[in-house]
């Protein structure tokens, strides 16, 4: 495993300390989290909403002055001095540290609410969820939840790092529209908009109101009886939103990444990559190179595709009805549908992309297999058991497993240790989903510059994916990976400008040089012809 | 099954042990007595800056070489008897070879200047000078000052990674301007603004006269040629350019001169023996370039054409267009065809120079005089693509061409502002002028 210099003492080499005022700035930003933190240990504030607010106030400050003083001073470029040597960043101290505080907040907040304060029923908030009531009560008209919580520092992190992340790379006009991006979808489509909505929201009425950007199968749920009864229920708005859940996956989400690769949605979009690309890029190099990571990435990140399918699937099922009579989609049509959608997909690839899909096509036929057999398996016990699991039970260990330990407590509890893209590598069946469509039909893909290369590896040290870029670029080779979220980076931090993101036509798009140009001619004809 | 042994293993006898690993089953051996495993030398500056570790500069994972049948020998060649085909190792280990191929690579220049060899007084070159370099030179307490001497790219080099560490640096430069003797004026001139203002004491037309050591044998200080100013230093770097690594060569029948002359098959006088990359000298080389390269590419290009003559299909050295890159502290450069400086440049060599405002960003294209044709470019701050350039100079396509299609070989990241329009009217102004 490429380890960083494992610095666990709490001094650095003196040359990358902090200085003076960036010790005041950080100083800033832990008095905010500590009052969170008292808030959490049922200290109560006289004045909530002045408590609130001095908090994020001086979490914000503290990050953004931070940030001035590490950037502004020196001239454009790439600024990755000492990261190698900094506790946090080279999994040292206080990267332990702060991965185990991170874990532990997830765990509170999946599964003991209670302890941040969340009142049960009727009763009211404590703690630190009562702190938030005020901005929620501002926002949403309600008191606040274990949830609310959770989103505005999330929405908070977005900003205030990716403020720091604008100041690193504002050379980069790329890499600072993406961040602006993610960061306007954040701010509005994850964290306003929808606490607006709830305010439409009544006994009567109750839209689904959530991450308007999550797109099955990102968000697990977006299916299930009580959102669909919802969407439905909500008149014209819900069908609008229903519709536009199942438009996204089928028909807006191919169409964008065939046009720009999953780049569209993983780093431009997305409210995961969003927390990564900003709060998470200090870790972007602790993501394993390893090829043997590679091989587990694409089995486990392929596996938790099936499981999505045969969950949302198993649900849908479970709760549709049996005459035809009453409602048309029943459950037999609604398999037949299924089955029928995945045969055409899998057809039309094993027809049209079978070359370049090599020996995964065998892997893929695999997962086809197993959907198929649990389909049909499916119909003859007829839905109220899948394999000895009831659907619902098969949703509930879904979101268990993969909704909240691993997007949420190991995807960015452990940032500080195994990188910033864990969940959208290795458990992001969306990822996967798109990534699996960037490989085959996309015009998108990393061009290489000739001969240019030194193979000096800042492009894989510093991919968040753990692709080895370096590999492709010293043999000339665009870069077509399903797991390239299209962040940039590689090509910012290549000093000899070889590396490039590009759209273009789907012909010699996936090419594979051993010579490279600026050799003898016949030398790379011979060498190449194959 | 024929014994190929490379003595090693830097990108030039690794990319000839890797191509015959594809052509053939010859035993290969690559001997090395720096590092167990290959890694990028263009990237040692970063595990210094800290944006890399060792680790993350080896291109191959350590199972690559066993995995493909290449072994690994960490010795040091004392001695080579070409009649024998043997090798003699500095622990008293001998190995015999069918096939030898001599990738030995280059060492750090030294002028004889008093005080050289004094503990503190560095190059920059392989595994175990960063490692010096680290002790030496860990931070401005254990450093106060380092001063480098020699104006070329691993000076630059040297000095961004002192810089990283806040280290002040002074920086001797022998010529009037930066690196002049290949960059064109305009350039050179930019760059020395730019390391100004990175706060690096940039000292043109300055020479070291001598270093001065303290009562442990260690640096103390540097006296300067013109002035005679003593300069306080903890570090000195010389980076006054490289040489071929030939001094256990030289005893043995295989025929030196700067470097082990080769022909263009890479052939030396002595059968069985080759030898490629910086070490080797070209009898006759190749357009323009210079009998030695001590460039990465071109230790590669030569180890992709070495495979072939050794698995049967003799191949001359024959490389394309000239190129290269650099970077320059936060300004990339790239070259394709030939852009001489001052010194060097032929009489019907004009050129075409356009620099931005914000002092970053230049470029400046060579053409021949009375045809126009394009000969070649410089540029700073703004990729291009070698595969565009590569082709107009095949073509011969004149300079006009080139200027009106600059768009065609922009290779910078989407969304980054285009500068060819400018570049164009620039053009046109100094076309009208003349």
């Amino acid at each position: 495993m490429n380890t960083p210099n494992p610095s666990m003492s709490l001094t650095k080499p003196e040359a990358f300390d902090l200085s003076t005022k960036q010790r005041i700035y950080v100083a800033m930003g832990m008095i905010g989290l500590i009052i969170l933190a008292l808030a959490a240990f049922n200290v109560t504030f006289p004045y909530r909403p002045l408590a609130l607010t001095t908090a994020l106030v001086l979490i914000a400050l503290g990050a953004i002055l931070f940030a001035n003083d590490l950037y502004l001073g020196k001239m454009e470029g790439i600024k990755n001095d000492g990261v190698m040597f900094k506790s946090i960043s080279s999994r040292g101290i206080w990267a332990w540290i702060s991965g185990i505080a991170f874990t532990s907040f997830y765990i509170l907040l999946y599964f003991r609410a209670e302890w941040l304060g969340l009142a049960k029923e009727g009763a009211e908030n404590t703690g630190l969820v009562a702190l938030f009531d005020p901005l929620s009560k501002l926002l949403n008209g309600n008191p606040a939840s274990q949830w609310f919580v959770y989103g505005t520092l999330y929405t908070l992190a977005i900003l205030v790092f990716g403020y720091k992340f604008l100041l690193k790379y504002r050379n980069n006009s790329y890499q600072r529209l993406r961040t602006f991006s993610v960061m306007f979808f954040q701010l509005s489509f994850a964290f306003l908009i929808p606490e607006f909505m709830s305010r439409l929201n009544s006994e009567s009425f109750s839209l689904p109101y959530y991450d308007l950007k999550n797109i099955w199968p990102l968000n697990y749920y977006n299916f299930e009886q009580y959102r669909v009864d919802d969407f439905i229920s909500a008149g014209n708005a819900g069908l609008a939103l229903l519709i536009f859940g199942l438009l996204s996956i089928f028909v807006i989400t191919p169409i964008l990444t065939y046009k720009y690769g999953k780049r569209w949605y993983c780093s431009w979009v997305c409210g995961c990559g969003g927390l990564a690309e900003t709060a998470g890029d200090s870790f972007r190099h602790l993501s394993d190179k390893r090829q043997f990571a590679w091989k587990i990435e694409r089995w486990v990140v392929h596996s938790v595709v099936v499981f999505v399918t045969l969950m949302t699937t198993a649900v849908v099922y479970s709760y549709l009805g049996e005459d035809s009579s009453t409602y048309w989609l029943t459950k037999s049509t609604f398999l037949i549908g299924v089955g029928s959608l995945l045969t055409i997909v899998f057809a039309l690839v094993m027809i049209f992309k079978r070359e370049q899909l090599a020996k995964d096509a065998q892997y893929g036929a695999i997962g086809y297999f197993v959907i198929i057999m649990v389909l049909i398996g499916l119909h003859y016990f007829n839905g109220s058991d899948l394999f000895l699991f009831r659907a619902e039970s098969l949703r509930q260990y879904y979101g268990f497993l993969i909704g909240a330990i691993f997007s949420g407590v190991i995807g960015t509890g452990f940032y500080p240790i195994f990188g910033n893209r864990v969940w959208c590598r290795f458990g992001c069946p969306m990822a996967a989903i798109l990534g699996f469509q960037q490989r085959l039909f996309s015009k998108f893909r990393i061009t290489t510059n000739g001969g240019q290369c030194i193979s000096c590896g800042n492009c894989s040290t510093y991919c968040e994916m753990g692709i080895d870029v370096r590999a492709y670029a010293q043999k000339g080779e665009n870069i077509v990976r399903s797991s390239c979220v299209g962040c940039g980076i590689c090509a910012a931090v290549c000093p000899r400008g070889v590396l490039k993101l590009e759209n273009d036509g789907l012909k010699g798009r996936i090419n594979s040089n051993d010579i490279l140009l600026g050799n003898d001619v016949n030398l790379m004809d011979l060498v190449n012809e194959k | 099954m024929e014994h190929i042994v490379i003595i090693g293993n830097g990108i030039s006898g690794v990319t000839t042990a890797r191509h015959i690993r594809k052509l053939s089953d010859h035993k290969i051996t690559i001997i090395s007595a720096e590092t167990e495993h290959f890694f990028s030398r263009t990237a040692l500056m970063y595990i210094y800056m800290g944006h890399m570790t060792y680790t993350h500069t080896k291109p191959y994972e350590d199972w690559f070489w066993k995995k493909n049948r290449i072994e690994l020998k960490k010795a040091y060649v004392e001695h080579i008897d070409t009649d024998a085909k043997s090798l003699k190792f500095a622990d008293g280990d001998t190995m015999t070879y069918d096939k030898l191929v001599v990738a030995t690579g280059s060492k750090v220049n030294k002028f004889g200047w008093p005080g050289q060899d004094l503990k503190g007084v560095q190059g920059l070159y392989s595994k175990q000078d960063v490692d010096q370099l680290e002790a030496d030179a860990p931070n401005n307490k254990v450093c106060k000052r380092a001063v480098i001497v020699g104006g070329g790219l691993i000076g630059i080099e040297l000095a961004e990674m002192l810089n990283s560490r806040n280290i002040p640096v002074t920086f001797l430069v022998r010529e009037s301007s930066f690196w002049n003797g290949v960059l064109a004026e305009g350039e050179s001139e930019m760059l020395n603004r730019h390391i100004k203002n990175h706060h690096i004491d940039l000292r043109l037309s300055t020479n070291l006269k001598a270093i001065k050591a303290d009562e442990n044998g260690r640096v103390k200080s540097v006296i300067i040629e013109e002035t005679g100013e003593e300069l306080a230093c903890d570090l000195v770097g010389l980076t006054a350019g490289v040489s071929p690594n030939i001094e256990m060569i030289k005893n043995t029948g295989i025929k030196t001169d700067k470097g082990v002359i080769v022909n263009k098959y890479l052939e030396t006088n002595i059968k069985d023996v080759y030898a490629l990359g910086d070490c080797a000298e070209q009898q006759d080389p190749a357009h323009n370039r210079p009998p030695i390269e001590a460039v990465w590419y071109t230790g590669r290009m030569m180890g992709e054409v070495l495979a072939q003559t050794l698995c049967g299909n003799k191949m001359a050295y024959n490389p394309g267009h000239w190129f290269n890159s650099a970077k320059f502290l936060d300004i990339e450069y790239q070259t394709y065809g030939w852009v001489f400086g001052k010194k060097r440049r032929p009489d019907y060599e004009q050129h075409f120079h356009w620099k931005h405002d914000d002092d970053t960003k230049c470029i400046t294209i060579a053409y021949h005089k009375e045809s126009r044709q394009f000969l070649g470019i410089n540029t700073f701050g703004i990729r291009m693509k070698q595969v565009v350039f590569d082709q107009w100079l095949t073509e011969k396509q004149d300079v006009d061409h080139v200027v009106s299609h600059l768009k065609k070989a922009n290779f910078d990241p989407e969304f980054y502002a285009h500068y060819e329009k400018d570049i164009q009217s620039a053009f046109e102004a100094v076309l009208q002028r003349v």
